[in-house]
């Protein structure tokens, strides 16, 4: 009975001590550069992610559509810095660069983009912080787009720089869903600087962070070039 | 009576014991880790300490939380598919009623409650009956969290993407409570612990 309750006592405080260790409030991805070894781990495990994600995809499912009434007013801003610090880019001499493998790499104006034909949606932004808004984009489809600039959609990543600094990049399949625009307009008037002035990156099929604002190049091409919240430990497909 | 008729079978058979543990590492870290990810955006008005929370910040809470998801449902549909292949669940959980329910509260009340070794009595039942199904309201109003366009039926089910985030930490909230009693029972009855790590001996006459 003695030994017995010893063995008891070993345990319970194995137990505890394991209990201890396991909520003790560990920073992960906290440097990129030098993981260690959960970080490789969740590396691992954030890339079979992306993989599931992708064979989840279906290209034909559409994200739900809302009516006008449903819109979230005001809208909610977010981004990396303060709205203050939102970038102002000049519509007059804006041109979008292309980049990688498009054949016609001629840069892009904004009149040249309206000119486009337009499509308009109202759909439900999710932030990967959990909260969602319902908005308004109108813009050029990405898939059309791609198909008048002859750019070779069997590679396998399209890549996004903008006028912040943010950078981010998604698969080809996600780009050519029917949903994936350019937006030019969001409520019914030209985006304003907080909101991706002049042109961004709308995807409904993705979370919010996957939704570049200011986008100043475009590139295609089979290098994975990650993003800028990516790099730091975000899953890179973050479909939705 | 002959010695050899009386044969010694564990309280709790193996896979129970191993998917048991599993479990435990999948429960604490998915807790841990979503309290984390419900502290980016609160639903409620407050947020939880750093003590509990798993991963230090948004991006490492959402990696823990979509790394141990598989071990979470994957063990979890073992269990499942175990439990009734065996007739673990018919054994343990059935019959069910909630007259028996509130019969054996009042007895407990009372002190009139005998404990049965190796047989769950029907609070038990409720109890584990409760918390399978608030593991499977876990899982799919998490799938339609996750994938509000995709799985969308999961999100749907839940009352949208909205209310799904309700759903699944009030899912989680009966978890986390389930776990508090349970721990607090293995407090109170320490010999309960040391079978669920050996497997424990129930003498079982066979005829």
């Amino acid at each position: 009975m003695k030994k017995l309750d010893l063995n008891r006592r070993k345990l319970l405080a194995r137990a505890m001590a394991l209990g201890v260790v396991s909520t003790l409030p560990a920073c992960d991805y906290d440097d990129p550069s030098n993981p260690d070894l959960a970080d490789k781990f969740l590396h691992m495990m954030s890339a079979f992610n992306d993989r599931v994600q992708q064979a989840l995809f279906n290209p034909h499912t559409l994200a739900p559509i809302f009516s006008p009434d449903q819109i979230t007013n005001p809208p909610r801003f977010n981004a990396f810095y303060d709205i203050s610090q939102a970038p102002v880019v000049d519509p007059a001499t804006y041109r979008l660069e292309l980049g990688g493998q498009i054949q016609q790499q001629t840069p892009w104006g904004l009149q040249a983009l309206r000119a486009l034909p337009q499509e308009s949606q109202i759909t439900r932004l999710i932030c990967v912080e959990g909260w969602r808004v319902i908005g308004q984009w109108a813009g050029v489809r990405l898939s059309e787009f791609f198909r008048r600039v002859g750019a070779d959609t069997t590679c396998k990543y399209v890549s996004f720089k903008c006028a912040d600094g943010y950078y981010s990049s998604i698969d080809m399949e996600s780009a050519l869903h029917p949903q994936t625009i350019l937006a030019l307009d969001f409520l019914g008037a030209p985006l304003t600087p907080p909101f991706g002035a002049p042109v961004r990156l709308r995807i409904p099929t993705k979370l919010g962070f996957k939704n570049p604002k200011s986008v100043m190049q475009i590139s295609v091409g089979n290098v994975y070039t990650g993003g800028y919240w990516e790099d730091q430990g975000y899953n890179w497909f973050s479909g939705s | 009576m002959a010695e050899s008729r009386i044969r010694a079978r564990p309280v709790h058979p193996w896979p129970l014991r191993l998917m048991h543990w599993l479990n435990a590492v999948a429960i604490v870290t998915m807790i841990g880790s979503g309290l984390q990810i419900y502290n980016a955006s609160p639903l409620f008005d407050f947020t939880f300490p750093p003590l509990v929370t798993i991963g230090g910040w948004l991006g490492a809470g959402i990696a823990w939380h979509l790394a141990f998801i598989w071990l979470m449902m994957v063990n979890g549909l073992a269990y499942l598919i175990w439990g009734g292949l065996t007739g673990h669940f018919r054994r343990k959980f059935f019959p069910f009623s909630l007259r028996a329910v509130a019969r054996e509260i009042w007895a407990a009340l009372r002190f009139r409650l005998p404990h049965r070794h190796g047989v769950y009595n029907s609070v038990q039942r409720l109890f584990y009956l409760g918390v399978i199904f608030a593991g499977v309201v876990v899982v799919i109003s998490g799938l339609g969290i996750w994938k509000p366009v995709q799985l969308w039926f999961f999100t749907d089910l839940c009352g949208g993407y909205f209310v799904a985030r309700y759903v699944h930490f009030f899912a989680m909230a009966a978890i986390a409570a389930f776990v508090v009693i349970h721990l607090l029972l293995v407090i109170a009855v320490p010999k309960s612990l040391p079978p669920m790590i050996t497997g424990g001996k129930i003498l079982d006459p066979q005829s």
